[in-house]
């Protein structure tokens, strides 16, 4: 038998639930127990879709080291659905720990001989305490949370001060469930071997970060840019995008007043409505957004192509998941990259902001609407599963009160009545932006009609060859404006020049870092590039110019980003690598470590530390 | 051919309405649909209308989708911002402009192809949502724009231009514009404007839903014999419940009428409709009554005319959103709670 494993603030705990047992809230405020005691945590959510029984997990990373990314495997499964039972017992490290409800008796067979195993009888605790199932059933979370806090050593205060947050105001349940915490914690200590060999210990490695899903912070986003009209139509996992518009705008769009809404939600029919009144909204001077996932996508990309050749200012906020319809709703990829990038019919490119962090979901999220208005064209924030759903530990939010809603080129009646030439699609500026008005703006001027292409610079009706190349051409000089505008890509150099560079965007972000330190631990360096946006600034093409080979690390089967850099920057394809994972389970650092090793080492690199004698 | 300007000389003499403005301040670009279309006369029809009720040309806002139909707002209203959508989606568009700016008047214009066939479910969930509207579709039976083909309004058993039999069930749109909760329902001809420019003053004034089937025969496929939807059929088969006349708050109701000839419905505004009945006891306040009219009707044969269901109380989605006064796309400087709440938001996080 393997040792057991002896870790400190650097392990991974998993949930083995079913839905709708009330697990949830548990799990979080386990999760953010350790957070409070200053530790980094990194938690996801696993919920198949097409599983009976609904199982879900809930897998905690601690990493006072701040590793964020997924880390794979289970130092300590607390495994409480049957159903389940033995996948999680397989995917328990060796040496590590199960924690399982030992009210009835398991036969031997179904136990690993390298794992240590923590029965505790949670249901019997319960049916002794509580009279009503509905009470049996919440308690027993927050009890085995209780059986926890005194096996990994976590402070009951930093729980209790959780608990006491949560409930504000409703002293009973506060004492009701610090009550089964404490029923918990004292049946572990005493019956129990704690701690065990997975510890938690007070750090400060947490500083004045915050907590929150990509998808809440993308919706404060929409906030803070000034959107105010939200059409939607429900999937996963982009709903509680919306949703979290709705709740802040109870919040933060309602007239102090009369109470009445400075926002308007409509749940559509479908994705092509949706878009539908995003594009009449924002045609019509308001600021709107959908929110959607790869599916909607396509339903909207006739409209798309519109936007884009009509000049409309929409933002699609993209939380991507695997395909197709009926694929992996509920995992997460990078897949959709190029049917954003190039959505719809006719030459047509669009704008892409690929977020890291829910803290980039949130100033990319109200930076797209700014975009959208500037550049007049859809803006598609691309986050996914695993930074929308998730919570995840970033910087604060931050603001700057000075800063204004940039409403782009708008002419308006005082403009027209000084006279000012108005055609709707000039390139008076010389960076193919041209102006528009608002519906209604002025009676006698500013009025135009919105079509397709078929038209002259001056909105009228065109089928003649020069006008739609004109208007192409135009519209390629305006792409090309929106490489300045777009947030630039963040290059990070190693510790030592290397012909080795690394792309990578979106999610990859902290499984990426970890990975480098890794390797650079080895002696392998690599300097790495962080794209933040589709067009391509010039650094990202300067980058892959000044290396050899370039991994291109992306979470989809296609390699979907090298094929736009390959397109866009004309760059050859040999030197673009792929570091593909893409089988819906968020990318670690262990594989990125890993196909990059190989590939390195097949590139002939040998690793310093191996090559000093 | 491109780009038809109409000359802008006025001829000094022309009638101006209240506002000022003369008949040619509410025209567009010259058509380019053939000579005789239906949907020309509906065009001036809209003209008329937004003459008569001294609207400012660019208070109002003109959407379509694709089609013959579609490219008409280019051919009335050159004041207006327009918006040649997508096939079959003017609905959603027309629903976010709305959300935008409550204060603009909302004409959406489509054909049966464009509402009954792609659009059908944009068509249903715009009635169904309340939104302030005018919705009219130029319903010809055929797609005119691509040459032909029959729509999801021909019925069964008319025949096309080349010959061959329509096996399908039609759909009536004005049946299902009432089941799904348009508050104002009408059909007219294109080839009756007295009783169609009425129509549209009346459904303009209304809150809520307007929805107006208009029978635009399609003088290039579907104009013959064996068409339902040739000037001639309908001209023959036209059962008219009622005309219209829509009378401004402030004017003094004058005539006398025999009792049980008017219906008078006070719209929310303050205008008054004022039906003058062709069908004694057909009462358009009544949408069930209405709905068995039509069907035992069209049953017949014959195309029902007239203004067929009004609810004067019904509110729009501004009111089931309760949204402010004010344009949502004026409230820019409102919008963002600054930095301030969004401290309180982080520490909330932690
Ligand atoms: C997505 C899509 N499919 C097909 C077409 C081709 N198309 C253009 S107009 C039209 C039918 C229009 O019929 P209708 O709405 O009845 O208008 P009409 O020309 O009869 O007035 C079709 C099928 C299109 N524009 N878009
Ligand atoms: S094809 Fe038919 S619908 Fe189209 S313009 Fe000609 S007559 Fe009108
Ligand atoms: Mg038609």
């Amino acid at each position: 038998m393997p040792e057991s494993i002896e870790r400190t603030n650097d392990f991974v705990v998993k949930f083995a639930n079913v839905n709708g047992s009330g697990s949830a809230s548990a799990n979080r405020l386990f999760a953010r127990s350790i957070l409070r005691m200053g530790v980094p945590v990194s938690p996801r959510n696993i919920f198949p879709s097409n599983i009976q029984g609904l199982p879900t997990w809930y897998e905690v990373r601690v990493s006072e080291a701040g590793h964020l990314g997924a880390r794979g495997g289970a130092d300590l499964m607390v495994a409480m659905n049957p159903q389940t039972w033995n996948e999680d017992i397989a995917s328990i490290e060796p040496g590590g720990y199960l924690f399982y409800d030992s009210t009835k008796a398991m036969p031997t067979s179904k136990f690993r001989s390298d794992v240590t195993v923590i029965g505790m009888p949670l249901t019997e605790i319960c049916n002794a305490e509580y009279t009503e199932p509905r009470e049996r059933q919440l308690f027993k979370n927050i009890i085995y949370v209780g059986a926890l806090a005194a096996l990994l050593d976590i402070e009951l205060a930093a729980v209790e001060g959780l608990l006491g947050d949560q409930f504000k105001g409703k002293e009973k349940l506060i004492a009701a469930n610090v009550h089964a915490l404490h029923l918990g914690n004292a049946y572990a200590m005493k019956h129990l071997d704690c701690p065990i060999g997975l510890r938690i210990r007070r750090a400060d490695a947490v500083g004045d970060r915050i907590f929150l899903e990509g998808n809440n912070a993308a919706a404060l986003g929409a906030v803070y840019g000034g959107a105010t009209v939200c059409a939607w139509y429900p999937i996963t996992p982009s709903s509680s995008l919306a949703e979290a518009f709705q709740r802040h705008c109870g919040r933060y769009r309602l007239d102090p007043e009369t109470k009445k809404s400075r926002h308007a939600i409509v749940q559509a029919e479908d994705e092509l409505a949706s878009i539908g009144m995003v594009i009449g909204a924002a045609w019509n001077g308001a600021r709107a957004f959908t929110a959607t996932s790869g599916p909607g996508i396509s339903l909207m990309q006739e409209f798309i192509g519109l936007a884009y050749f009509a000049e409309i200012p929409a933002v699609v906020f993209d939380v991507q998941r695997g395909g197709p319809s009926t694929g992996m709703p509920t995992r997460t990829q990078q897949s959709d990259i190029l049917s954003c990038a190039y959505a719809s019919h006719g030459d047509t490119k669009h704008i892409l902001l690929l977020p890291e962090d829910p803290r980039e979901c949130f100033t990319m999220g109200a930076d797209a609407f700014d975009l959208a208005d500037r550049l007049q064209t859809p803006v598609f924030v691309m986050l996914d599963l695993d930074i929308g759903m998730n919570e995840r530990l970033c910087a604060p939010l931050d603001w700057d009160d000075a800063r204004r809603l940039d409403r782009g080129k708008v002419m308006t009646a005082a403009d027209l009545d000084a006279g000012k030439d108005f055609g709707r699609y000039l390139d008076v500026d010389g960076d193919g932006i041209p102006y528009r008005t608002y519906p209604g703006t002025h009676p006698k001027r500013g009025a135009f009609f919105t079509r397709g292409t078929t038209k002259d610079s001056r909105a009228r009706y065109s089928e003649e060859g020069p006008d739609y190349v004109e208007n192409m051409q135009r519209l390629l000089k305006k792409f090309e404006t929106a490489k300045e505008l777009v947030p630039h890509p963040v290059v990070r150099d190693a510790k030592q020049p290397t012909r080795f560079g690394a792309i990578f965007y979106g999610s990859t972000s902290p499984a990426m870092h970890e990975a480098v330190a890794a390797l650079e631990a080895q002696g392998l360096h690599l300097d790495t590039l962080r794209i933040r946006a589709f067009p391509f600034h010039d650094d990202i093409l300067d980058f892959v110019a000044a290396h050899d080979h370039v991994f291109v690390v992306e979470q989809n089967r296609d390699a979907q980003l090298r094929t736009l850099l390959m397109t866009e920057g004309d760059i050859a394809p040999a030197k673009l690598i792929k570091v593909l994972n893409y089988d819906g389970t968020p990318i670690t650092a262990r594989f990125i470590l890993r196909e990059i090793e190989k590939r390195m080492a097949d590139a002939n690199v040998v690793p310093l530390r191996k090559a000093v004698p | 051919m491109t780009y038809l300007a109409k000359p802008t000389l006025h001829h000094p003499n022309l009638p101006t309405n209240k506002l000022g403005f003369t008949h040619r301040d509410y025209e567009g670009s010259v058509s380019t649909l053939c000579a005789g279309c239906g949907h020309d006369s509906i065009s001036a029809a809209i003209i008329q209308a937004c003459f008569e009720l001294d609207l400012p040309p660019h208070r109002v806002a003109k959407l379509s989708g694709i089609g013959c139909s579609s490219k008409t707002p280019t051919y009335f209203l050159g004041a207006s911002h327009g918006f040649n959508s997508v096939h079959g989606r003017m609905p959603s568009v027309l629903t976010g402009a709305n959300l935008a700016n409550r204060d603009l008047i909302y004409l959406g214009v489509s054909g049966d192809g464009d509402s009954a066939s792609i659009g059908l479910g944009q068509f249903a969930h715009s009635l169904r949502r309340g939104v302030n509207m005018v919705y009219i579709v130029e319903n010809n039976g055929v797609y005119g724009l691509t040459k032909g083909q029959f729509s999801a309004t021909a019925d069964k058993g008319s025949k096309s231009k080349r010959g061959i039999l329509n096996s399908d069930e039609p759909i009536d749109m004005i049946s299902m514009a009432m089941n799904l909760g348009a508050s104002f329902v009408a059909r007219s001809f294109s080839g009756d404007k007295k009783q169609l420019v009425p129509l549209i003053k009346a459904a303009i004034q209304h809150r809520g839903a307007a929805f107006i089937d208009c029978v635009s025969p399609c003088v290039a496929f579907n104009n013959h014999i064996g068409s339902t939807k040739s000037f001639d059929y309908v001209r023959e088969h036209n059962d008219a419940v009622n005309f219209l006349d829509v009378i401004s708050g402030r004017e003094p109701i004058t005539t006398d009428y025999e009792p049980g000839t008017i219906q008078s419905v006070r719209q929310h505004d303050g205008s008054t409709l004022r039906l003058h009945k062709l069908a004694a006891d057909y009462d358009a306040r009544d949408r069930i009554a209405a709905m068995n009219f039509l069907q035992e009707r069209q049953a017949a044969g014959e195309v029902v005319t007239g203004l067929l269901y009004v609810d004067p109380e019904a509110g729009d989605l501004h009111a089931y959103l309760n949204t402010v006064e004010t344009p949502l796309n004026e409230l820019d400087a409102v919008l963002v709670p600054g930095k301030a709440a969004l401290d309180k938001i982080n520490a909330g996080l932690r």
